[in-house]
Order: C-alpha cells, then sequence, then structure tokens
C-alpha cells in the first residue's frame, strides 16, 4: 500500500465518523474566531437553545472593524462598533476567551493564531475566514469556513466534510536576492491559476520552502486559498518546533516531549502518491507585482501589462479586458512606469515582525516620494507592534514618512475607516486584488513588503533588486 | 432549511469567471449581524451607479443598466448561470444569504470555489456543476430567448431546458439527501453525540496536550 501524505495522516487521525458515500464528521482542535463570521453563529445557537461542546478550544478576536488609530476613543462608525460589541458579548455569554480590541495581544486572527501557539503541529484548525490557510504552515490542517458551519463547531466540535485531494506544489532551488515568500506564491498563483487548486489541499515541499522561515511560510500557506485550495500544509521541521516552543499555549514539560515524537511524523511518507504535482525552480522567480483584479493576474517587475490580444482563451481575454479597464492600464505598459497614490503594508499575508523588518530595511534613510497620499504600516498584532518599536522599526517608518498604526486588518479590506477613494492605486502586501476590495473604485496591485516600501520611495513600482 | 426538490425558473446569465465574493456583496454589508436582508445589495457595486452603505435605503438609488441583474428580461430569474470559479475569495456566508435573500435558489457553472459551494447547501441553494460546453450552449440559449426558463430536478439530479433537453449532474448523496428534506446539519451531527465523545476520549490519550484545561 502507498504511503500517507502529510494531508491524509492529520485528517485521518480526526475522523469521528463515515457517511456510506464518504462524507466525514471531522473532529476540530482549535476554533478561531472573529467579528464578521461569528455573531449570526453565536445567534444560531441561542435561537436552538444550544451551548458550545468545548469552549476551550475556542479563541476569538475581533480585526476586521477595529480603527488603526486613537483606539482609546472606541470606534465611530457604528454599525462597526455594533459588530464589535456582539463579538464582546457573545464571548462572554458563552465563556470564550477573547483579546478584546484593547488588549496587547489582539491583532488579526491568523496572526495571533501561530504567536500564542495557540496553533500546533498536527491539529484541525478552523476560522470563518478564508486565510486560515495560514496556519498550515505549522502541519496543521487548517481552513477557512462559513458561518453555518461556525455553528456547527461551536454546537459540536465537528464539521461535515469531504476529503479534497493531495496536491504537491514543490519549490526547488534557491531564490535569489530581494525575492521573498510573498513573490514565490504569487508566481506559484500566476502559474497554475486562481483555480488550480480547486478541490485540492497544497503541501509545499522543496527546498527553497524548506529554507524559508516560519513567518515567511505563512506567508505561503496564507495565500493558498488565491490558488483556489482551501488549505496548504507544509511539514513539521526543526523550525516549526522552535517557533512553537515556549509560546503562552504550547504544551510544556511531559506534554511537550510527548507531543515532539507525535509531530516527527508529520510529514508526508516518501511513498506517498499525490494526485496533482507542479514543479517550480526558485531561481526563475523574480519580484512580482499583479496588475489586474485577480492574483492570478500577475507579472514580474521588469515586465509590461500584458495584451489580452495575446490570449486565445476567449472567457480569460474577456476577463483581462474587463481587468484592465478597471485598473485603468493600457497592455504594453512597463510596470516599473505606473504611479501610485497609496502604500499599504499589513494584512494576514504580510505584518509580522519579519515584513516589518525587511520593509524598513528599504525605507531606512530615505523619504516616501511627493506623489503619495499615503504609506501605512500597520502590524499584525499589538505584540509585533511592540516588539517593531523596541526594535527601533517605528521611527524608520516615521521619519520616511510612512504613518504607524495598531494592530488590525485595516486597508486589507477597508472594513474599518482606512480605505481606497475612487479612482486611487495602492500597492498593497495583502492578498487581494478584487475589485473594490481595499475601496470602492479603488485600484490595488499585490506586492512583497520591501517592494511596498520600495514603491512607496520611488513612487511608482521600482524593482527592488535594482535598490542599495 | 428550505426543502429543495423541483425548481423551475428564469435563467439570469452572469457571463464573467472568476466572479469573487467581494463582488456578490462587498464588505460594507458584511458589518450586520443578521442573517437576512443582504438581497437588495446583492452585487452591489456592479448593480448600483453609486456607492452602496448599509441600513440605506436602496430602492431611491440609480441603477447600473448595462448590469444583466436590471434588465427587465431577468426580473423573475431564480436560477443564476455564471463561468468559471464562481464564487472565489473570502468565506463570507453573506455572499450566499444575498443570492437567497434576492430570490436565487440554484446557481449553474463550470466550477465554484470550494467554501462557497458548501456555505450553498447550508442555505437550501444547489450549485450545479455542468461541463463548459453545456454552459458555453445554455448561455447562447438564454441569450436568444426571452423568459429562458430551466427545470432542475435534484431528485433525479437533471436539468432541462424548454426543449427538453436534459442534462445529468453529479452532487455527494449526504448533501443531496439533506437538502431534499431541508436537514437541520447539526441535529444530524448530534445523532452521533456518542461516537463523537468515544472519539474524544481516544484522541485526548494519543495528543493530550490538546486537551490541555482537563
Ligand atoms: S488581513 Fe485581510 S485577508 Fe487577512 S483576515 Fe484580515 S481581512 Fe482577511
Amino acid at each position: 500500500m502507498a504511503g500517507k501524505t502529510l494531508y491524509d495522516k492529520i485528517w485521518d487521525a480526526h475522523v469521528v465518523h463515515r457517511e456510506p458515500d464518504g462524507t466525514i464528521l471531522l473532529y476540530v482542535d482549535r476554533h478561531l474566531l472573529h467579528e464578521v463570521t461569528s455573531a449570526q453563529a453565536f445567534e444560531g445557537l441561542r435561537v436552538a437553545g444550544r451551548s458550545p461542546w468545548r469552549i476551550d478550544t475556542a479563541l476569538a478576536v475581533p480585526d476586521h472593524n477595529v480603527p488603526t488609530i486613537d483606539r482609546a476613543r472606541g470606534i465611530s462608525d457604528p454599525v462597526s462598533r455594533v459588530q464589535v460589541e456582539a463579538l464582546d458579548r457573545n464571548c462572554a455569554e458563552f465563556g470564550i476567551t477573547e483579546f478584546s480590541m484593547n488588549d496587547i495581544r489582539q491583532g488579526i486572527v491568523h496572526v495571533i493564531g501561530p504567536e500564542q501557539g495557540a496553533t500546533l503541529p498536527g491539529m484541525i484548525v478552523v476560522c470563518g475566514d478564508s486565510h486560515t490557510s495560514t496556519h498550515g504552515a505549522f502541519g496543521a490542517l487548517a481552513f477557512g469556513i462559513g458561518t453555518s458551519e461556525v455553528e456547527h463547531v461551536l454546537a459540536t466540535q465537528c464539521l461535515i466534510q469531504k476529503k479534497s485531494g493531495n496536491m504537491r506544489v514543490s519549490i526547488d532551488g534557491e531564490l535569489g536576492p530581494g525575492v521573498t515568500a510573498k513573490d514565490m506564491v504569487l508566481a506559484i498563483i500566476g502559474t497554475i491559476g486562481v483555480a488550480g487548486g480547486t478541490g485540492q489541499t497544497f503541501e509545499f515541499t522543496g527546498d527553497a520552502i524548506r529554507a524559508l522561515s516560519m513567518e515567511a511560510r505563512m506567508t505561503v500557506c496564507n495565500m493558498s486559498v488565491e490558488g483556489g485550495a482551501r488549505a496548504g500544509l507544509i511539514a513539521v521541521d526543526e523550525k516549526t518546533v522552535e517557533y512553537v516552543c515556549g509560546r503562552p499555549l504550547a504544551p510544556r514539560g511531559r506534554l511537550w516531549d510527548r507531543a515532539l515524537v507525535a509531530w516527527g511524523d508529520l510529514k508526508s511518507d516518501d511513498d506517498a502518491v499525490f494526485d496533482k504535482t507542479v514543479h517550480i525552480d526558485a531561481a526563475t522567480i523574480k519580484p512580482q507585482v499583479t496588475w489586474g483584479t485577480s492574483p492570478e493576474l500577475v507579472v514580474p517587475v521588469d515586465a509590461q501589462v500584458p495584451d489580452p490580444a495575446d490570449e486565445k482563451d476567449p472567457v480569460k481575454r474577456e476577463w483581462m479586458q474587463r481587468a484592465l479597464q478597471y485598473m485603468d492600464l493600457r497592455p504594453g505598459v512597463a510596470i516599473t512606469d505606473i504611479a501610485l497614490d497609496k502604500v499599504f503594508i499589513g494584512s494576514c499575508t504580510n505584518a509580522r515582525i519579519e515584513d516589518l523588518r525587511a520593509a524598513a530595511g528599504v525605507v531606512r534613510g530615505r523619504k516616501v516620494a511627493r506623489n503619495l497620499k499615503l504609506a501605512l504600516v500597520v502590524p499584525g498584532s499589538g505584540l509585533i507592534k511592540q516588539q517593531a518599536e523596541d526594535e527601533g522599526l517605528d521611527r524608520v517608518f516615521k521619519e520616511a514618512g510612512f504613518e504607524w498604526r495598531d494592530a488590525g486588518c485595516s486597508m486589507c479590506l477597508g472594513m474599518n475607516a482606512d480605505h481606497l477613494q475612487p479612482g486611487e492605486r495602492c500597492a498593497s502586501t495583502s492578498n487581494r486584488n478584487f475589485e473594490g476590495r481595499q475601496g470602492q473604485g479603488g485600484r490595488t496591485h499585490l506586492v512583497s513588503p520591501a517592494m511596498a516600501a520600495a514603491a512607496a520611495i520611488a513612487g511608482h513600482f521600482v524593482d527592488v533588486r535594482d535598490l542599495n | 432549511m428550505e426543502k429543495f426538490e423541483k425548481v423551475t425558473g428564469v435563467v439570469l446569465p452572469l457571463d464573467r469567471s472568476n466572479v469573487d465574493t467581494d463582488s456578490i456583496i462587498p464588505k460594507q454589508f458584511l458589518k450586520s449581524i443578521r442573517r437576512t436582508g443582504f438581497g437588495p445589495n446583492l452585487f452591489d457595486a456592479w448593480r448600483y451607479l453609486d456607492q452602496g452603505e448599509p441600513d440605506r435605503d436602496n430602492s431611491g438609488r440609480p441603477l447600473n443598466p448595462d448590469f444583466v441583474l436590471n434588465d427587465p428580461r431577468y426580473r423573475e430569474a431564480t436560477i443564476l448561470l455564471a463561468r468559471d470559479n464562481f464564487g472565489c475569495g473570502s468565506s463570507r456566508e453573506h455572499a450566499v444569504w444575498a443570492l437567497q435573500d434576492y430570490g436565487f435558489r440554484a446557481t449553474i457553472a463550470p466550477s465554484f470555489a470550494d467554501i462557497f459551494y458548501n456555505n450553498c447547501f447550508k442555505n437550501g441553494i444547489l450549485p450545479i456543476v455542468l461541463d463548459t460546453v453545456v454552459v458555453d450552449k445554455l448561455f447562447g440559449e438564454v441569450d436568444a430567448s426571452t423568459g429562458y426558463a430551466l427545470k432542475i430536478d435534484l431528485a433525479a439530479q437533471t436539468v432541462a431546458t424548454p426543449t427538453g433537453e436534459t442534462f445529468e449532474f453529479d452532487v455527494d448523496e449526504f448533501r443531496r439527501h439533506c437538502l431534499l428534506n431541508g436537514l437541520d446539519d447539526i441535529s444530524l451531527t448530534l445523532q452521533h453525540a456518542d461516537a463523537i465523545r468515544a472519539f474524544e476520549e481516544r484522541h485526548r490519550g494519543e495528543a493530550p496536550w490538546l486537551f490541555p484545561n482537563e
């Protein structure tokens, strides 16, 4: 019999019940919650008179609607405030641990899970949020669920699921200087397409993945969902263990020793069979910039905006044309000639300490270009903000003309006050460039933190490899 | 949940691929803590010429005449015909609530994003995957006639066109059963409460660090 993939192993260890057609009742070890997708689930429990099955697996945090400035004054938008207060109330009523808005541990749900050790190898982690895939960097099977499923997990600790396929994404060789995990994952999506992983779980393998830090691995897994997969996994190694060790919710003492033994097996067997495999040579990856309204519409920074006329598939051609129109770009324009209005460094993709260090490294001693209306840095959590300030990164950003804010999702999707005005163009380290994502009529280009920082200094895109 | 057995309805053709959940229901409407009332803001940015805000009366807003949802031919539509990778992006179930609140009972596309596909079943909307060639043909037929309606039979797993041409589709047996009978997932799962407890017992033995508070 063929060996098992990492996905198979975690899945098999969590099967509670199997229906004849292969539908599975799957046990959940960690349930993360935020304010946008949970209120209706708690309401459902209340209406049905149900109580949560196991509250100690749940951890909640408000992140999407929180202001990133003047937080002591509370939330001025009444609709946002109602949603955050609903989370506070629901957590208090049902006894769920919450890091509330003014707690230093507050931050983007996918940043604080790993930071607190709430995400552990081998777990099944779910959250009413598609970027739950981030936690797959720890060899945890982590995926986003809808609100009905949030209610289902609260009530039963389980999910009704069908198993997906196994797809290996192997990145071999070495990334060039100035090229980051963000460029790697954008290049992967550019290669396989936004639906390339539909119905699959990715496992990212290869020396280039092994060489990444845990922060960088989270960036890659974060965008699995942009490649169509609900989850993306990376096998556990010494870096994983080192990152987890000593975190507030990580096991200690004898439990830690036992966990370590179990985690040693969290990798695919050598003879495991994958349904699909793609290989990408890391050395061929350049810094990436998206030009359209989907992460798939991406090119290297030294390229031009592509011409839909060269596309043979009529549906894709039409899609590209629509994207160009929305983005107000013409085919053939050099990416480095695209001027910007705003720059956003933040989100669950790229707001960890390593991302802030990379951006600060580019910014140090330089000034934000005059044509920029706003350059914003929003750390992923209160603790990251504190660490960055201890390292003096806040001063580097502020001296250059960036705004330095409190933690949250912020301009990744602009549910709080931070968003684009119609027609504004933004270099963003987030994960989605959909129409209106950062504000109705706003135009988003996805890039790495170093590329965003370099663009803020130049006022237009530049190849970060040309700076020194 | 509303049962789904047979639905005959006018088809609305949304001829775009990779329609994402941010387009189906823009973020400002996610601030609601209710499950209903999203219909008037379905495809808000495409449908209206001004910017929509939550808790605002939508009846007087300027409509975008070029957007298919505003075409009087499709006013009664209950079936949405779309292209590849429909519903990609976020996990927001608000996208499905908006489709449902508007009046859609089914969506047909060559492929759907996984989380969206799942969310549909939880809300009594049937997502039907048909081959690209078939979807292409349906787009052509919808365009060529007024009041074009399809007949969907979930028990038989078929979609029939006005001329009687029939296409079969696949759907998981378990999901089909739940939808046909309007069953609530949570009550179904709680019938397995003993199995869940037995699993927890075993799991605690194998991975006690996942049960730190006991
Ligand atoms: S940072 Fe952006 S992508 Fe991440 S959870 Fe927040 S809104 Fe979603």
